[in-house]
């Protein structure tokens, strides 16, 4: 006997929660089945539409054959991508036309960002506007972005106002200094300095920041001092570290942490040290291990609840079977060594990209292992990839290639099975890192393969 | 695949490749071909100034197996790991304990060092509670647990000093069913000894078992005499039959489970059978003792997989015990059957929900008096994917108002919170669950885990309910 919904999602990440709360609200019954914890806590948090419109063109023809593979004989070389984009809507017309944002829609995007603003309520920032927040990051670049959190909104690099920027010597991969002149290198109009502190030398050098967060939740005393007073007292000597211009210095308005000030409590966090240091204070979102991501992951796993969509997460689905007419009936869960069926009238597939492990990849080729649906690329796998890191990476831009409804297409461009569709980043043409598309990617297909998949139920 | 071990599923292929190899070996003496060497880098040799040639191919590319393959060859899951650290900011002992490396560390990176001989083990290793969590974080599916499952027995074996008090403790707390067993022949007294002032004071002091925790009461009859008492089952039925792997807990301490179990099943039309069974292991794998765990397997691996030929599956009523069968047993050890015993093993409300309508069931019932449950999804019901079951099981039921409590860990790990040392550790990383449950309507606690169960009375003062008890007041009633 399997086990049954009107609509199955599978996969853990923003597509797949936008998928299955899209395809409730259309009355389906829906059940959410992932293999891994989600990848939500990898994201940095921010949620990107477009930030850049790569050339698809290298700027001289490539030479003839195949690439080198690294020994660079004859270096091929593409122009720089347009942007940063101020407005991700009127550029998606300049994307190719194999782009999903081109095949679902402007409308889908903006549909899928509102869904977004709805559930992530108060903690996220930027629903006022069409156009980009500009966000410093980790890397000290500057990151055109849609939606950022709630802790970032401080830290907007079109702020004027001079920051201090935070750091300390146990965070290894964390350099203030380092990130405040990669900043100040890139243009931003406000003066910024970075100073190096002591609270978190009081833990272990390479203790996590789950650890720095869970202590400033629950404001654990460090040597004697509650941990959130033990960090305003180790940054209040840096107050004055901004030297402007004409070398003139000012009191700091606003202080960047990395992001680990709290977990659960991190309001609280913030909130009592902007009050203690007379500042406004704000996270720098991070790469993994990733504290924002985290907090995205519990709020969008909460609304799933809320929406009442059934979810399990720890097995993986390992194959399908497929009824006479074309459509599939159930797929097959592995439950520790056990295949059990699960049924549903419709399936939306958001499993991932290669690194989310939605697509499998070897030297014979690249496939979508959990429906074995079609992924169109080169032949020969020298045609995968050119010389230029940064240039148009063919494998980027591997994935399954869905109609307007989000159904993917087999080799003739037919629909492969009338009742799945697919979302986020298992759907090919995109070039997400590139464009800075990646959680618009997945909102946008999200929204329409979930009520697709939720109308497909219906009839 | 397209490395060479010696049981390599794909020999086909690793044959193919060979044979292309020697092929482009036996044509040699041309100047810049890639005929001359073994090819071991796909042909790109320009950081080292080799072959400017135009002609790649890609089937001579064929990396060598740098380590010699061993019984349990871990290297294809340290090969995975892209050090993402999922692993790390899942894992509850490394919030609360900043001296813990983590998962990244303990797995991966301890399994490169210590392929070196002069190479010792951690010592911190020890500190992992066998949550397994790390296991569900990670995004490659590096086999975290059972990396840390086989250093800790290294080490244990290797580098534990076999009089020592930790090691002495650590038995006699992993070999929990032996001194349960000795207790249940004389419930009262033990319940009553090990509970009594200077006989904990005693114990904190001689054997770091910290006097804060009550030990759990003993059964006055255990579920198998209940079970011998009642004449066995009271269901015939050849195409439906599960046979129970009730483990310690619910044959010494909570009889009332399995007694549960066996109402709930026997409701359904299933045959219940009670084979021979020793302990499942998890505490053993927690504390290293991996020979012990090993000989207990044996007898749990011959008794189930004779119920199995019987046409029976496997139910247990413990989160743990399931997982042990169903993943540590197969990762861990090679005995006859094991993978079987593997495929055939469920938990138990899971596998009602597999196989019957339980919505449908369920639907008409109501619970009589009315009530409100915190509940919480064990570390290792969640590996299964079991997270929320019990949630989804009972939300719509009349008179039953569930309420999941969050996603933190208990803290208790089984016999991690026993100890001394990791006492107040296993209480922090409880916090955020006591909270929760103080939070949420209900004043009584649901989980499927014993010692979790243990923990969320301790550190609430709730009565604990398992799943099934609920399932027997609103299905069977």
């Amino acid at each position: 006997m399997a086990i049954d919904s009107e609509v199955l999602v599978v996969g853990g990440g923003l597509a797949a929660i936008t998928a299955a709360i899209s395809a409730s609200r259309e009355g389906a019954d829906v059940r959410l089945v992932s293999h891994k914890a989600s990848t939500l806590r990898q994201a940095s948090g921010l949620i990107d539409a477009l930030g850049y419109v790569p050339a698809t063109e290298p700027a001289k023809p490539l030479r003839e054959g195949p690439p080198t593979a690294g020994r660079e004989l004859d270096r091929d070389e593409w122009p720089d991508p347009e942007g940063p984009l101020s407005d991700p809507f009127e550029a998606i017309d300049r994307l190719p036309e194999t782009h999903p944002y081109r095949i679902v829609g402007a409308d889908a995007l903006r549909e899928g960002l509102d869904l977004f603003d709805e559930l992530a309520g108060d903690a996220y920032r930027g629903s006022h506007t069409d156009r980009n927040a500009l966000l410093p990051t980790f890397g000290g670049s500057v990151k055109p972005t849609a939606r950022y959190p709630a802790a970032a909104e401080a830290g907007l690099a079109s702020d004027d106002r001079p920051a201090l920027i935070v750091g300390f010597r146990s965070l290894t991969d964390y350099d203030a200094r380092a990130f405040a002149g990669r900043l100040e290198a890139a243009g931003v109009p406000f003066d910024v300095a970075g100073a190096e502190v002591e609270f978190a030398e009081a833990f272990r050098a390479d203790a996590k920041i789950t650890r720095l967060a869970k202590a400033l939740d629950h404001d654990e005393e460090i040597d004697g001092t509650p941990a959130r007073e033990a960090l305003a007292k180790a940054v209040a000597p840096h107050l004055h570290d901004v030297i402007d211009d004409e070398g003139g210095v000012d009191r700091v308005e606003r202080v960047g942490f990395p992001a680990f000030l709290g977990d659960q409590e991190g309001e609280a966090v913030r909130a009592e040290l902007a009050d203690r240091l007379g500042a406004d204070v704000f996270e720098i979102p991070m790469g993994p291990p990733s504290l924002p991501g985290l907090r995205l992951e519990d709020r969008l796993y909460d609304a799933l609840d809320a929406e009442g969509v059934r979810f399990e997460t720890g097995n993986p689905v390992v194959g399908i079977d497929s009824a006479a007419d074309g459509t599939i009936e159930t797929v097959s869960v592995d439950r520790k060594g056990r295949e059990v069926p699960y049924g549903a009238d419709a399936f939306v597939l958001a499993t991932g990209g290669l690194v989310g492990k939605g697509l499998d990849s070897d030297r014979e080729g690249v496939r979508e292992p959990a429906f074995g649906l079609h992924v169109e690329q080169p032949a020969d796998r020298y045609e995968w990839f050119v010389d230029d890191a940064f240039g148009d990476q063919p494998y980027a831009r591997f994935g399954v290639r869905p109609d307007e409804r989000g159904r993917p297409l087999d080799a003739d461009g037919a629909v492969q099975y009338e009742n799945v569709f697919a979302a986020g980043g298992v759907v090919g043409g995109a070039d997400v890192a590139r464009e800075k598309s990646a959680s618009g990617v997945s909102l946008a297909t999200g929204l329409v393969a979930g009520r697709q998949a939720a109308t497909e139920a219906n009839q | 695949m397209t490395r060479h071990t010696a049981d390599d599923d794909e020999h086909g292929e690793s044959n193919e490749t060979d044979a292309a190899v020697e092929a482009a070996g036996d044509s040699g003496g041309d100047g810049n071909a890639l005929a001359e060497r073994p090819a071991t880098d796909g042909g790109v040799e320009s950081a080292t100034g080799g072959s400017d040639s135009m002609e790649l191919d890609p089937d001579a590319y064929d990396p060598v197996d740098v380590f010699p393959g061993g019984d349990l060859d871990l290297r294809e899951g340290a090969d995975s790991c892209y050090k993402c650290t999922s692993c790390d900011t899942s894992c509850p002992v490394a919030e609360v304990d900043d001296e813990f490396p983590g998962p990244k560390f303990q797995g991966p990176e301890q399994w490169r060092l210590k392929r070196k001989d002069d190479h010792d083990i951690d010592e911190s290793v020890m500190s992992c509670s066998n949550c397994m969590r790390c296991d569900d974080a990670c995004p490659s599916s590096v086999p975290l647990s059972q990396m840390h499952n086989e250093a800790r027995g290294q080490f244990v074996d290797e580098q534990m000093e076999k009089l020592s008090v930790e090691y002495v403790r650590n038995r006699i707390l992993a070999n929990y069913r032996t001194s349960a067993r000795l207790a249940s022949l004389f419930p009262k007294t033990a319940s009553f000894a090990m509970n009594f002032g200077p006989v904990r004071w005693a114990m904190e002091k001689t054997m770091g078992i910290p006097k804060e925790r009550d030990f759990p009461e003993f059964a006055t009859e255990t579920f198998r005499e209940w079970w011998k008492a009642r004449g066995g089952a009271q269901v015939q039925n050849p195409d439906k039959r599960v046979a129970y792997f009730h483990g310690c807990y619910s044959n010494y301490n909570t009889p009332e489970v399995g007694k549960a179990m066996v109402r709930v099943y026997e409701h359904f039309g299933y045959e219940v059978m009670v084979p021979p069974q020793g302990c499942s292991g998890t505490p053993m794998f927690a504390n290293g003792m991996l020979k012990d765990a090993r000989r207990h397997a044996e007898t749990n691996v011959e008794n189930l997989v004779e119920a199995i030929g019987e046409g029976a599956d496997v139910i247990a009523s413990c989160t743990s015990c399931s997982m042990s069968l169903r993943q540590e047993y197969p990762e861990l050890f090679d005995i006859h059957g094991i993978e079987d015993l593997s495929e055939h093993t469920f938990e138990a409300l899971e596998y009602l929900r597999i196989h019957e309508d339980l919505d449908g069931e369920l639907a008409g019932s109501s619970l009589a008096d009315e009530q409100s449950f915190a509940y919480h999804a064990p570390c290792h019901a969640r590996n299964q994917g079991l997270a929320r079951q019990a949630v989804e099981t009972f939300r719509d039921v009349d008179g039953v108002h569930m309420e999941d409590v969050g996603d933190s860990c208990s803290g208790i790990s089984g016999t991690y919170g026993w100890k001394e040392e990791k006492y107040e550790k296993s209480m922090a990383i409880g916090e955020e669950m006591f909270e929760h449950m103080e939070a949420a309507e209900g004043d009584v606690g649901m989980t499927e885990c014993p010692t979790c169960a243990m923990q969320m009375e301790h550190g609430t003062g709730y009565e604990i309910k398992h799943p099934l008890q609920l399932l027997e007041e609103t299905v069977v009633a």
